[in-house]
């Protein structure tokens, strides 16, 4: 991270936290890279750092944690990533050797690539071999294709309501998984859309302010890049039944690149691929698969640890590669 | 016959045929000033259709080839045609048998759209 960029988010965590209302924890970094994110709940704020080798040194005490993963698009087989099933796999050895073992696992969606059964299949077979044996599943557009996500739901999504959302409570932090890649129109975003909205207000309606918030859904719930259909059009709507709790915090996929932005009491994050990189919003003639040299894939989907720093209400950020 | 009559007999022939072929299925349309190809491509290249307009004339079979590392979809807004999700160097096809405006896009990446204009 340059200096300059640094001293911007300083200046912005300054201004927040200037703003009379109370956050206990920011994450600070604004963009790395890593295969999955562990998240502790401490003290009622989660807050994240990436697989690092280096995690004895940062080790972080939470009162339980838990990994995101996502995108491992299972069935590409494009130079981007001939060998998807080698990175998820290295995705899952890498939460098998935390510190801190994860209570549970958040996959956002683009379990595979075209919605194959035998894809599901080996995604569900490399995940049995993680510690952490409940995973919570979104789909994501690539899950839903031309059956419109009737094997996802059957696999996934039996306890779900509708295309596949539901909330669950763990040790006081209620987790809310949105559905955003069904029913897209021509020319649009990501879309939730009336049904699940209408579920969302009355799922949320009877929490105390209080209660930790964590919601994940497959496409970016903020604006990334609509050029690119980075974000999702009435996601404005889902957030406005979520302004009245203290500390909202949204994990994202989709993008396959790690981006932050703190607005108000939400925390938006978006997590790494699992397959392969994406470009930077505009930087790219389209957001297609990202191809770099072989021996550089995993230091592309290298990763950054980033712990909480006691005394500050901000999280320090070490970057390393997977490689 | 001269060496370029030939030629031009050899490029007739098709031409001929094809018109042909779009006179018996058409209602009576005139595809004087149109293209009169029986059959058209569109290129799936970057997140997009190209051309992103496509002018025919009726008759006309559109292929659609995705030359994307990413599969994507062709689905007529309106609902007079989809395709099957078409992953990398497959292909979807639709004979247009009436003339009209038929917008359509991908329902994977709904940013992507095009449309085909059948004359």
């Amino acid at each position: 991270m340059t200096d300059k960029k640094q001293d911007f988010i300083d200046q912005k965590l300054q201004d927040l936290n200037n703003d009379g209302i109370d956050r206990r924890g920011f994450l600070k970094c604004m963009a790395w890279a890593g295969t999955g994110l562990v998240w502790t709940m401490s003290g009622g704020i989660p807050v994240s750092r990436a697989f690092a080798k280096t995690m004895d040194r940062h080790v972080l005490k939470g009162d339980f944690s838990f990994v995101q993963i996502s995108d491992s698009h299972m069935g590409f087989n494009k130079p981007a990533n001939p060998d998807v099933v080698a990175t998820l796999q290295a995705a899952v050895n890498k939460i098998n050797g935390l510190t801190q073992p994860p209570e549970f696992l958040l996959h956002t969606g683009d379990i595979s690539h075209l919605s194959k059964q035998e894809q599901f299949d080996n995604v569900d077979q490399i995940l049995k071999s993680a510690s952490a044996k409940d995973v919570f599943f979104v789909p994501g557009e690539h899950d839903v294709l031309d059956d419109n996500g009737k094997s996802y739901l059957e696999r996934y999504g039996k306890a779900a309501q509708g295309a596949g959302w539901y909330s669950f409570d763990k040790q006081g932090v209620h987790f809310i998984g949105l559905v955003n890649v069904m029913n897209l129109k021509a020319g649009g975003l990501g879309s939730l859309g009336g049904e699940q909205l209408e579920w969302m207000e009355k799922d949320v309606k009877h929490l105390k302010h209080s209660t930790p918030i964590v919601v994940f859904a497959h496409i970016p719930l903020w604006s990334v890049y609509p050029d690119w259909g980075w974000g999702t059009q009435d996601s404005g709507q889902a957030l406005a039944y979520l302004k009245k709790f203290g500390s909202v915090t949204v994990l994202n996929g989709h993008i396959h690149q790690t981006m932050q932005k703190v607005e108000g009491n939400v925390t938006f994050h978006t997590a790494m691929s699992t397959a392969f990189p994406q470009p930077q919003p505009g930087k790219a003639d389209s957001p297609g698969p990202m191809k770099v040299p072989a021996e550089q894939l995993r230091s592309v989907l290298g990763i950054t640890d980033v712990n909480f720093v006691q005394g500050q209400h901000s999280l320090a950020v070490v970057d390393s590669n997977l490689g | 016959m001269t060496r370029k009559n030939v030629w031009v007999a050899a490029l007739a022939t098709p031409i001929v045929l094809a018109m042909l072929l779009l006179f018996a299925g058409s209602t009576g349309a005139a595809a004087n000033d149109q293209p009169s190809a029986a059959n058209a491509d569109i290129k799936i290249d970057n997140f997009s259709f190209g051309p992103e307009t496509l002018t025919v004339p009726v008759g006309t079979t559109v292929t659609w080839t995705n030359r994307d590392d990413i599969p994507h979809t062709v689905v007529s807004t309106d609902g007079v045609f989809k395709s099957k999700v078409r992953d990398t160097d497959e292909k979807f096809s639709y004979t247009f048998a009436k003339a009209g405006t038929y917008p359509y896009y991908c329902s994977v990446h709904p940013k992507m759209t095009g449309k085909v204009v059948v004359q």
